[in-house]
């Protein structure tokens, strides 16, 4: 194939704009495993910073994945049964209710975290706990699971399938558990990822509502960034890609073969 | 198995919006028979069906029977009935097997037996090959005989089928109709069969019923339907039809464009035949007319003739002669005439 001038041009743009977010990226990971960052590289490659984020802020990580979890056991919960209800509706209500739910995504995180706060903030025992930072989070991040549930299943001829599993016997909860549900995976299982990765990654929320007993990740990264060395911040960056990318490969690699209709 | 019957009272069906897709019909259909509806695009089929199956309800006053119980507020799932519908419906999370299955686990039938049941299912559709394979791994034809043995795994009372043939290509259909006789017959189960197909409800109905607008405009057998239409719509439904205009009634006889037809009642206005009830003969024939146009169909040729009074008849003619636009020929009639209210 003979390529052309403008191949050539188009290819070194999608090369420049990689870079130009791959860098930084790229820079901050070294950053966490050099000696010392202002004499460079030359100064030597350690663990050492990784070693230290861990022992100080290893509670962060446990808290963050915990909540990140059981976040996405909320959603899904929740939002399985919601994005079946508003499928199934399918009036004026529901697309409100639908609108609605996106809400928190389009509001500024701190202005739902304040209305959370002026609600919830006077139970002590509920605001200290992290109980709390998880509403914050469901909130947040429930749209991202209702929206590819309801989107497959509306895909799915689910209607027939369940008027099929009825004719069978199969009473409503049989129908939803055995037909709808399985039917909906490819999406609960989208939704879960993506919704574990938001969760993982939420501050400005996270921010305002956490405590210093209820830290998460991010916060934590803020707080090094904020008051440790710089190549702490940078380890602590590091840490943080080890856990998120493996998800964002595993997002890409589900909406792949949605895409495709593998998993239908 | 022996049939259930069914018996429909009074059932209308007018959806949010007041749409009426029924206006109220009685109905009986006798226990282990086949009774195929049949009638245009939005008459009333698929509601009446789903009215028997329990996936509508039929407005107030309306009863639906199977035997002796009033199912009327009996949900689908405990009205044991089987259902087919033209998209397969099939669960794509399980396998043939599983699908076959499912009714059985349900209604929570020993695995033992179950595995027994749905290997005799599959063997009577001819699928025991396919038993673990994915739905999305066979064909349309697979498709419905799984969807066959799924809905009569479980021997349900009644099975009602909803145009099951409707999205397979001709000569599949043609084959798993035979298929699906063969069962009906077998089984004698009763079955209603959705179609818009007339040649579909011919071949299998033991009893059709014609729908038009969401009221029955005939029930009978198949030869009732073809030989004896109740009315213009229903006559015009099912085959081609020709119509002659009566002129004159004289001497047991009317007179019609290009001839004389042999009627005794003089209330007719309008009489009909088929086109295989017309007979081209060589002379003495009773109607007359002018050669449009021949078309060589395999089994018959179909002559168009032009009998003046801008009428034209159909003539399916056994002979393969050539005739010429324009040639002169006479005909009989052999077959039922009948009249219908014009
Ligand atoms: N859920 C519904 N809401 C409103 N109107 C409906 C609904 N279902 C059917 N109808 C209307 O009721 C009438 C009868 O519909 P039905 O589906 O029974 O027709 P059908 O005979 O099965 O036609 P087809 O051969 O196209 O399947 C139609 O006019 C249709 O528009
Ligand atoms: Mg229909």
């Amino acid at each position: 194939m003979k390529r052309t001038g403008l191949f050539t041009l188009q290819l070194a743009f999608t090369l420049l704009v990689c870079a130009f977010m791959l860098v930084p990226i790229v820079l901050s990971v070294m950053a966490g495993l050099t000696r010392n960052y202002f004499q460079g590289i030359e100064s030597g490659l350690t663990f050492d910073w990784v070693i230290q984020v861990w022992t100080a802020y290893a509670p962060t990580v446990w808290l963050s994945l915990q909540l990140a979890l059981a976040c996405a056991l909320c959603c899904v919960v929740i939002g399985v049964p919601a994005a079946y209800a508003l499928v199934r509706l399918d009036n004026r209500l529901s697309r409100a209710v639908e609108e609605l739910l996106v809400l928190p995504v389009a509001m500024p995180g701190f202005a739902t975290a304040l209305a959370l706060l002026l609600t919830y903030g006077h139970y002590s025992g509920f605001r200290s706990s992290a109980g709390f930072i998880l509403v914050g989070h469901v909130l947040f991040t429930l749209p991202f699971l209702v929206r590819p549930v309801m989107a497959v299943m509306q895909r799915s001829h689910l209607p027939v399938l369940e008027e099929a599993a009825a004719s069978l016997g199969a009473g409503p909860a049989r129908r939803f558990f055995g037909i709808v549900v399985p039917n909906a995976r490819a999406g609960i299982l989208a939704g879960t990822l993506m919704v574990i990765t938001l969760s993982l990654g939420e501050f400005n929320l996270t921010w305002m509502l956490h405590t210093p007993l209820t830290k998460t990740l991010p916060v934590g990264l803020a707080d090094s960034y904020a008051s440790a060395r710089l190549e702490v911040g940078s380890a602590y960056t590091l840490i943080f890609l080890m856990l998120i990318v493996p998800l964002l490969v595993a997002l890409q690699v589900v909406s792949n073969r949605l895409s495709r209709g593998a998993l239908r | 198995m022996t049939g259930t019957a069914i018996r429909l009272r009074q059932c209308a069906k007018t959806f949010q919006g007041g749409q009426t897709a029924l206006s109220p019909i009685d109905l009986d259909v006798r226990p282990g028979e086949t009774l195929v509806f049949l009638g245009p695009s939005g008459c009333g089929k698929t509601t009446t069906l789903r009215l028997i199956a329990g996936l509508e309800t039929p407005d107030a006053g309306g009863r639906i029977l199977f035997g002796d119980d009033d199912v009327t507020d009996v949900p689908i799932e405990k009205r044991g009935v089987g259902m087919v519908f033209q998209s397969y419906a099939l669960f794509s999370n399980l396998d043939v097997a599983g699908n076959v299955a499912y009714g059985l686990k349900v209604r929570g039938m020993p695995k033992a037996e179950r595995a027994t049941r749905v290997a005799e299912m599959l063997e009577l559709m001819h699928l025991q090959d396919f038993a673990d394979r994915s739905i999305h791994a066979l064909s349309g034809g697979q498709r419905q005989r799984v969807a066959l043995a799924r809905a009569l795994a479980a021997r349900p009372r009644i099975l009602l089928l909803d145009e099951p043939l409707a999205a397979l290509d001709a000569q599949l259909r043609e084959q798993l109709r035979v298929d699906i006789d063969r069962l009906l017959r077998t089984l004698h189960i009763t079955a209603i069969y959705v179609t818009h197909d007339q040649a579909e409800a011919m071949a299998l109905g033991d009893r059709i019923v014609v729908m038009e607008n969401g009221r029955i405009a005939q029930i009978g057998t198949p030869q009732d339907i073809y030989q004896r239409p109740a009315n213009a719509f229903v006559a015009g439904f099912i085959g081609n039809l020709n119509r002659f205009d009566v002129l004159a009634h004289e001497q047991g006889r009317a007179r019609v464009a290009g001839g004389w037809l042999p009627w005794n009642d003089t209330s007719a206005t309008v009489l009909c035949c088929r086109p295989e009830h017309l007979e081209i003969v060589h002379a003495n024939g009773a109607l007359q007319g002018q050669v449009l146009g021949q078309f060589f169909q395999g089994a018959h040729t179909r002559v168009l003739v032009d009998i003046g009074n801008g009428r034209q008849l159909l003539v399916d003619s056994r002979d393969d002669r050539l005739r010429q636009r324009g040639d002169l020929i006479e005909m009989n009639v052999t077959g039922p005439l009948f009249a219908l209210a014009a």
